[in-house]
């Protein structure tokens, strides 16, 4: 059926109306009934959570955002591609990646909502080990330049070593999962 | 399918609960998952279960929810087994639980894994060992997502850190009774506590029973979080104890009118809806602690706040109901058990 307002699509809005008991029967297209008072039972929107906690979160972030607007549009995780603006709307991450994407910018909300930004509880054994040895590679280089700087090339190799090692394990650990 | 476990039955704490929100690193979260990636972390967790050193684990059995109908699944949300929103997200959802329900382990709620240990009675540390143990045994065979600053990674920020959320639910007649209520809510939430009603966030606390649970997941160890909750519980216990005293020493014959009139409505009554019943099992539970009746088992009492809500009741009369026809089969659900 075509839609009796343009004729030219396919109507897929159906509208029937009894007022006084007299039936009258409208069929439209998606345009032509957004454009129609008629059909003012527009399409449902979702509003998320019933709960306001993103506007809050919206509201937060704009105050303590330091970043000009566009810069923060433009922020997005590279493993999953949700956007900060995105975070901001939902109030919820894509993915545990986007913790780090999105660090400078949710720091201030972290505080807001737990007061702390250092987690001080459990630590994962598995992921907890891998991490410990990416953050003494990460210090260990640190030293390396340090010590290239300051021309110590014995210390230089020995930390070269230490860092070859432990990138070794971080492999083999990786490979076991 | 057994609606309530053996352990002690207490007054004034109904229940002790401690869920971990945890996610396997390097996998979008759910709400943004595929079928077949949610599948996969479904898959993957019972498995790691199945194949870790939890002892109990072959006791544990896997439910997709949408091998379930609606009414069984709102069941378990009034049995606080699983959440509203995991409803949701049903034909991507499953849930691992035991056969008392103590243990329940949501998978694809809003993280990846839910992993919940309920208990009667004050119990939050015992909870605490037990999800420990499970987290650690789903751990030998799964990589968690978890940052050395932010903690256990989680959709939501205000679960990152800990992950953890411990809650007790709380039955509080005379607090609620003398107005003391509002105090106390205050100073709660001035400790990085929450306190909200029987169905958690937005539920009013109909029939007096509150949830008081920990807002603040980051920057605290898990027994930092879990004295203090405990605590904060055991200081308005003693509050709820100071009101019911004060209520006993007037004696007053209001009081026992009261408690009296609401058993009288439950035994007699034609028709009675949630709203209504909730108010006057509370009173009657408040009169049995106080001594005033006898004559009913609290126990009863107890498994009546779940077994008058909507959709336990029609699955124990076997049919779906409209709510006219729910209010006078649980009017006389409620007589027959109260016999």
């Amino acid at each position: 059926m075509l839609c009796q307002k343009c004729n030219q699509r396919e109507a897929n809005v159906h509208i029937t109306k009894i007022i006084n008991g007299v039936k009258t029967e409208l069929h439209l297209c998606d345009e032509c009934a957004r454009e129609s008072n008629e059909a003012n039972i527009s399409i449902p929107i979702t509003f998320g959570m019933p709960m306001s906690f993103q506007n809050i979160l919206e509201g937060f972030m704009e105050m303590m955002g330091g970043i000009p607007h566009q810069l923060i549009e433009e922020i997005s995780c590279p493993m999953c591609h949700m956007t900060f603006e995105n975070f901001k709307q939902t109030g919820r991450f894509g993915c545990g990646n986007c913790y780090s994407a999105f660090n400078d910018n949710i720091l201030p909300l972290m505080k807001r909502i737990h007061g702390n930004i250092q987690h001080t509880g459990k630590v994962p054994k598995r992921s907890g080990g891998i991490l410990k040895v990416k953050r003494d590679i990460e210090k260990l280089k640190n030293e390396l330049k340090m010590a290239v700087a300051n021309e110590e090339y014995e210390k230089a190799a020995r930390l070269r070593d230490e860092i070859k090692h432990l990138e070794e394990r971080l492999n083999n650990k990786q490979d076991k999962e | 399918m057994s609606f309530f476990s053996k352990s002690n039955d207490s007054g004034i704490v109904l229940t002790s609960r401690i869920r971990f929100a945890r996610n396997i690193d390097g996998m979008p979260f759910p709400q943004v998952l595929s079928d077949s990636a949610s599948k996969k972390v479904i898959d993957d967790v019972y498995s790691a279960l199945l194949n870790s050193s939890f002892s109990e684990a072959k006791n544990l059995k896997l439910i997709n929810l949408k091998d379930m109908d609606r009414l069984n699944m709102m069941a378990m949300v009034e049995r606080h087994v699983i959440s509203r929103d995991i409803i949701e997200n049903f034909q991507r959802a499953a849930i691992i639980l035991d056969n008392d329900e103590k243990i329940s382990i949501m998978l694809n709620e809003e993280d990846h894994i839910r992993l919940q240990v309920m208990y009667k009675g004050l119990m939050l540390k015992e909870a605490f060992e037990d999800a420990n143990k499970i987290d650690d045994a789903i751990e030998e065979n799964i990589t968690y997502a978890f940052d050395a600053k932010f903690g256990y990674l989680t959709s939501c920020p205000t679960n990152v850190g800990t992950g953890m959320r411990a809650s007790v639910m709380l039955h509080l007649p005379a607090l609620t009774f003398t107005k003391n209520i509002n105090n106390i809510l205050n100073t709660v939430s001035q400790v990085g506590m929450t306190i909200r009603g029987l169905y958690g966030e937005g539920s009013n606390a109909l029939g007096n029973i509150y949830q008081v649970s920990n807002q603040v997941a980051l920057g605290f160890s898990e027994e930092e979080i879990i004295n203090s909750l405990i605590a904060v519980i055991n200081k308005i216990v003693d509050q709820e104890e100071k009101a019911r005293e004060i209520m006993a020493q007037k004696r007053s014959i209001a009081l026992e009118d009261d408690v009296y009139r609401s058993l009288g409505l439950l035994k007699f009554a034609r028709s009675l809806d949630t709203n209504e019943c909730l108010p006057l099992i509370s009173q009657v539970r408040l009169g049995d602690e106080m001594g005033i009746i006898k004559e009913v088992d609290i126990k009863k009492l107890n498994e009546l706040i779940t077994l008058i809500q909507p959709a336990t009741l029609q699955l124990l009369d076997k049919r779906e109901l409209e709510p006219k026809d729910r209010d006078v089969v649980r009017a006389r659900m409620v007589r027959e058990y109260l016999k």
